[in-house]
C-alpha cells in the first residue's frame, strides 16, 4: 500500500486541472444539511444522477451534485476530482458512489474525511467483477480480455421494462479496457480518514455485481447492504429509482441526527 | 473534583490554543478523535499568520508561498488545482476560512479570547486561565489535555545594536506591510531568510537606493528549475532516496548552471552545503543584484547619527532600516520547565511535539520545514489527537509506545547538522519527519 502520509506522487506531479463539468441541484430553502456528491461509474456521466436523483435529494433538503469522470481520465484522476469538487463544497461533503464510481468513492474516502458515504451498487476489486460481466454480457465483456473497450449490454444495467433503455443506452461512453483494468485492479483502498459512516446498497438481481459481492463489501464497511430486489445494476435510472435514494436519505437523516 | 467552585471543569475535553492553521487542523483531527473541543484565539478570525488584517501578521501585501501548492495544503483538503503553483497570502486566507467553514470548526473556538496562564493541576489535567482581549475577568478552565498551536512567526527577533544615537527609522520586517512605505527612499534590508530577501527585492523594486545587508552566504534557490516548482523537483530527488551528498552535490550543480556564481555580485560564498539551513527561495533577488538595484553588504555594527556602520568598515546612509531578523517562538503563558525550555528559549520537545515530561500536552507547528507547514501540522495534529485516545483507551498500549518513542534517535527526524545560527535548531526535513510520524502514526492505530 503506498504512503497515506508521503504522497510523492502528488508532490512531483501533481494531476493537471481540467474544467469539470458537475451538474448540482439546490434544495429551496437553506437547510443546516451536508451536501451530497455523486460519482457515477464509468461510462456515464453527471448526467445519469440530473435525471431523477440529483432534483429528487434537493427536494428533499439536501443540495445534490454529480461530478462526471473527466475525459482521458485514469484512477488517480478521478479520485482527485471528487476530492476537489468535495472539498470545493461549503460544507463537509455525503459521497455517494455507484458502480465503479463506488469503487473511485473508496478511494476518495481515504483522503476526503466525508461527512458519510454511500456505495451503490458498487463494483467490486479484481476478478470477481470480471467473472460476473462475462457471465451476463459474454460478447460485451470478451473484447476487454483483449485490450478493446467493453460494451455494457442494455441488459446488464436497465430492466426489461425501463422505455428509457434505449436513449440511456445511446448516451453512455465507452472507456477504455485500460481504465477498467486500471480502477478494478489498483491497490485496494486505504482506510477512510475520518471514519464515515457508511451504506451499501444494491439489488440481488444486479448483473454487473453479484450478490455475493455486495455482503463483502457491505462486511468490510461492519453492516450488510440494503436491498433492492428487482431491480437492476443502474439504480438511480431504474423504473424504481426513487425506492433506494428515499432508503439512502432516510438512512442518512438518521446519522446525522445520531 | 472540583473543589474550587470558580474552575469550570471541561472534562474530558481538550484546549487548544490558537486558530491559525495549525489550530484548526488540531481542532479537526482532535474532533475527529471524539474530542469535545475548545480553542482560544486572541484575534477575531481564523488565519493566523496569514490573516493580514491582524496586528501581528507577518505578511506584506506582496507576499506569496514559496512552497508550491501542492506542497503546503493539508493532505485530506486540497486547495483548488486551478490555483497557481505560488498562490498569494489572501488566497491562503481564504484557503484556511473555507476549511474552518468546510468542517464547521467555528462552534470550537473562542475568538478574542487569550491564554494567559496553563498549570498543571496533576492527574495530566490543566487548568487554562482565559482573558478576553476586550478586558474583563480571567476565567478559569480545566481540561484534560493542552495543544498549544500559538504560531513562531509573530514576536519580532531583536537587531543587537544600539539604536539609540540612530536619527534615521528602523522597523522590522513584521512592520511592513506596503510598497509605499519604501517609495523614493534609500532602504538597508537587514536579513538574508526569505522576509529579507522578499523586502529587498521590493525595495529594489521601489526605493531609490537599497543595501542588502547579510552576515553569512546563503544558497538563493529559484522558485522554478527545469520549469518545475523547485520543491517538486526536489522531491522527486527524495522520492528516489538519492543519499544527502547525491542531493547536495546536484543542488549545487543545478544552481551553479541557472543561477551562477553569486560572488559575482560581492555576495560572499556560502558558509554551509546545501539543505544545511532554511532553503531561501527567491527567483528575483540575484536578477537586481544583477542589474545594479540591490548592493550587498555585510552585518552592522553601529547605527549612529544619520549612518550605519557595516562589517567591513563601510558606511551608509539609509532612511529606513528594515530589520528583516526573524521571530521568536514564545509561550509566555507556560512555565519554561514544562516544555524544557532552555536559556535561549528553545523548547526540547518529542519530535518538536510532545512534551517530555508531560503527556497531556503538545505544540503543534513548531517546527521549519524544507516544505509548506501544514501537511506537517495535520499528520502531528492526527498524531497527537490519537496519542491521547489511546492514552485515554489502553494505558497499557499507550506505555509502550511511550517507552518505544523515548529510544527514537533524534537524527531520524530533526536535522542535526545545521548552521550555528539561533533559528536552527527545528529545522526538519519534510520527508524524514513524515517518516517518523507516519512510523509513529501506525503504532497509535486503534488495535
Ligand atoms: C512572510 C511569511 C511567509 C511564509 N510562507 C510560507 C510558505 O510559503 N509555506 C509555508 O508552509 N509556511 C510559510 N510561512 C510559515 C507560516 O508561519 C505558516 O504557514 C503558518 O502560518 C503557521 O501557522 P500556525 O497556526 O502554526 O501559526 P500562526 O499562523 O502564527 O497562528 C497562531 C495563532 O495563535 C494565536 N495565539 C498566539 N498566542 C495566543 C494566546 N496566548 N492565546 C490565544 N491565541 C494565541 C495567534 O493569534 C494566531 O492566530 C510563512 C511565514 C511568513 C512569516
Ligand atoms: N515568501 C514566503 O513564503 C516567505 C517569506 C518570508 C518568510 N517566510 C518564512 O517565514 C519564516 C521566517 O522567515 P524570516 O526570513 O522572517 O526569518 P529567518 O528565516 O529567521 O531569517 C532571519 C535572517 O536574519 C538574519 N539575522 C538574524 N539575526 C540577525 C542579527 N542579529 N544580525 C544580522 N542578521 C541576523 C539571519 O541570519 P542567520 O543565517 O545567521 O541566521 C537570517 O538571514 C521562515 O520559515 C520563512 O521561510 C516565507
Amino acid at each position: 500500500m503506498s504512503s497515506q502520509v508521503l504522497r510523492f506522487a502528488d508532490w512531483t506531479s501533481p494531476v493537471p486541472p481540467v474544467r469539470r463539468e458537475v451538474l448540482s441541484a439546490l434544495p429551496e430553502t437553506a437547510e443546516d444539511n451536508p451536501p451530497v456528491l455523486f460519482v457515477p461509474g464509468l461510462g456515464h456521466g453527471a448526467w445519469a444522477f440530473a435525471e431523477h436523483w440529483l432534483g429528487h435529494t434537493a427536494s428533499r433538503g439536501f443540495a445534490a451534485h454529480s461530478v462526471s469522470p473527466r475525459a482521458n481520465g485514469s484512477l488517480r484522476a478521478y479520485v482527485h476530482d471528487v476530492v476537489q469538487v468535495a472539498a470545493g463544497l461549503p460544507r463537509q461533503a455525503v459521497l455517494v458512489g455507484h458502480g465503479a464510481g463506488a469503487l473511485v468513492v473508496a478511494h476518495a474516502l481515504a483522503r476526503y474525511p466525508a461527512r458519510a458515504a454511500v456505495l451503490a451498487a458498487p463494483v467490486p476489486e479484481g476478478w470477481s467483477a470480471l467473472g460476473a460481466a462475462l457471465r451476463a454480457n459474454p460478447l460485451g465483456t470478451l473484447p476487454a480480455l483483449i485490450g478493446a473497450a467493453p460494451r455494457l449490454s442494455r441488459k446488464q444495467l436497465f430492466s426489461a421494462e425501463l422505455a428509457e433503455a434505449d436513449a440511456y443506452r445511446a448516451k453512455l461512453e465507452r472507456t477504455p479496457a485500460a481504465i477498467y483494468r486500471q480502477v478494478l485492479f489498483a491497490t485496494p483502498p486505504a482506510a477512510p480518514v475520518g471514519d464515515p459512516p457508511t451504506l451499501v446498497v444494491g439489488s440481488p438481481d444486479d448483473r454487473v455485481v453479484p450478490r455475493k459481492a455486495l455482503d463483502r463489501t457491505a462486511a468490510r464497511f461492519g453492516g450488510a447492504p440494503l436491498l433492492f430486489p428487482g431491480m437492476a445494476h443502474d439504480l438511480m435510472l431504474d423504473t424504481n429509482w426513487r425506492e433506494p435514494i428515499d432508503a439512502i436519505l432516510d438512512w442518512l437523516t438518521k446519522e446525522l441526527a445520531g | 473534583m472540583p473543589d474550587t467552585p470558580d474552575i469550570a471543569d471541561r472534562h474530558d475535553a481538550v484546549c487548544v490554543i490558537g486558530a491559525g492553521g495549525s489550530g484548526l487542523a488540531a481542532i479537526k483531527n482532535l474532533r475527529e478523535q471524539g474530542f469535545a473541543v475548545d480553542c482560544y484565539e486572541r484575534e477575531t478570525s481564523v488565519g493566523g499568520a496569514w490573516n493580514w488584517r491582524h496586528d501581528r501578521s507577518p505578511v506584506y501585501a506582496s507576499t506569496h508561498l514559496i512552497s508550491s501548492r501542492p506542497l503546503t495544503e493539508f493532505p485530506d483538503f486540497p486547495m483548488p488545482d486551478d490555483w497557481p503553483d505560488y498562490p498569494h497570502h489572501s488566497k491562503l486566507l481564504s484557503y484556511l476560512e473555507r476549511y474552518a467553514q468546510h468542517f464547521g470548526l467555528g462552534d470550537s473556538i473562542w475568538f478574542g479570547t487569550e491564554v494567559v496562564a496553563v498549570t498543571p493541576v496533576g492527574d495530566g489535567r490543566w487548568d487554562v486561565t482565559t482573558r478576553s482581549t476586550g478586558g474583563g475577568a480571567e476565567r478559569i478552565q480545566r481540561y484534560a489535555a493542552v495543544v498549544v498551536a500559538n504560531g513562531h512567526n509573530w514576536s519580532p527577533k531583536p537587531l543587537p545594536v544600539d539604536t539609540s544615537k540612530y536619527r534615521g527609522q528602523v522597523i522590522h520586517a513584521s512592520a511592513y506591510k506596503d510598497p509605499a512605505q519604501l517609495r523614493g527612499r534609500k532602504v538597508l534590508v537587514v536579513g538574508g531568510g526569505n522576509t529579507g530577501c522578499d523586502i529587498a527585492v521590493e525595495a529594489a523594486q521601489q526605493a531609490s537606493t537599497v543595501w542588502h545587508s547579510t552576515r553569512r552566504g546563503y544558497w538563493y534557490a529559484p522558485k522554478y528549475v527545469f520549469g518545475r516548482p523547485a520543491d517538486q523537483v526536489n522531491d522527486k530527488m527524495l522520492q528516489l532516496r538519492l543519499p544527502l551528498w547525491l542531493r547536495q552535490w546536484i543542488y549545487h550543480r543545478a544552481l551553479r548552471l541557472t543561477v551562477g556564481d553569486i560572488t559575482r555580485y560581492g555576495l560572499p560564498e556560502p558558509d554551509h552545503r546545501p539543505y544545511e539551513s532554511h532553503p531561501v527561495v527567491n527567483s528575483q533577488l540575484v536578477y537586481y543584484l544583477g542589474h545594479g538595484r540591490i548592493t550587498p553588504v555585510p552585518d552592522v555594527t553601529r547605527l549612529e547619527g544619520s549612518t550605519v556602520e557595516l562589517a567591513d568598515g563601510r558606511r551608509v546612509e539609509p532612511d529606513l532600516v528594515i530589520t528583516a531578523t526573524g521571530y521568536l517562538p514564545r509561550f509566555e503563558f507556560l512555565a519554561p520547565e514544562l516544555l524544557d525550555i532552555d536559556d535561549d528559549g528553545k523548547p526540547d520537545l518529542h519530535l518538536h511535539a510532545f512534551a517530555r515530561k508531560h503527556p497531556t500536552l503538545a505544540v503543534i507547528g513548531l517546527v521549519q520545514p524544507d516544505a509548506g507547514l501544514f501537511p506537517l501540522a495535520h499528520w502531528q495534529s492526527v498524531a497527537v489527537a490519537r496519542w491521547l485516545r489511546l492514552r485515554a483507551t489502553d494505558p497499557v498500549r499507550a506505555a509502550a509506545v511511550q517507552q518505544r518513542e523515548s529510544t527514537r534517535p533524534l537524527r531520524s527526524w530533526t536535522r542535526l547538522r545545521v548552521v550555528p545560527s539561533s533559528r536552527h535548531w527545528f529545522e526538519v526535513s519534510h520527508t524524514s519527519y513524515l517518516r517518523t510520524l507516519e512510523d509513529l502514526l501506525k503504532q497509535l492505530e486503534p488495535a
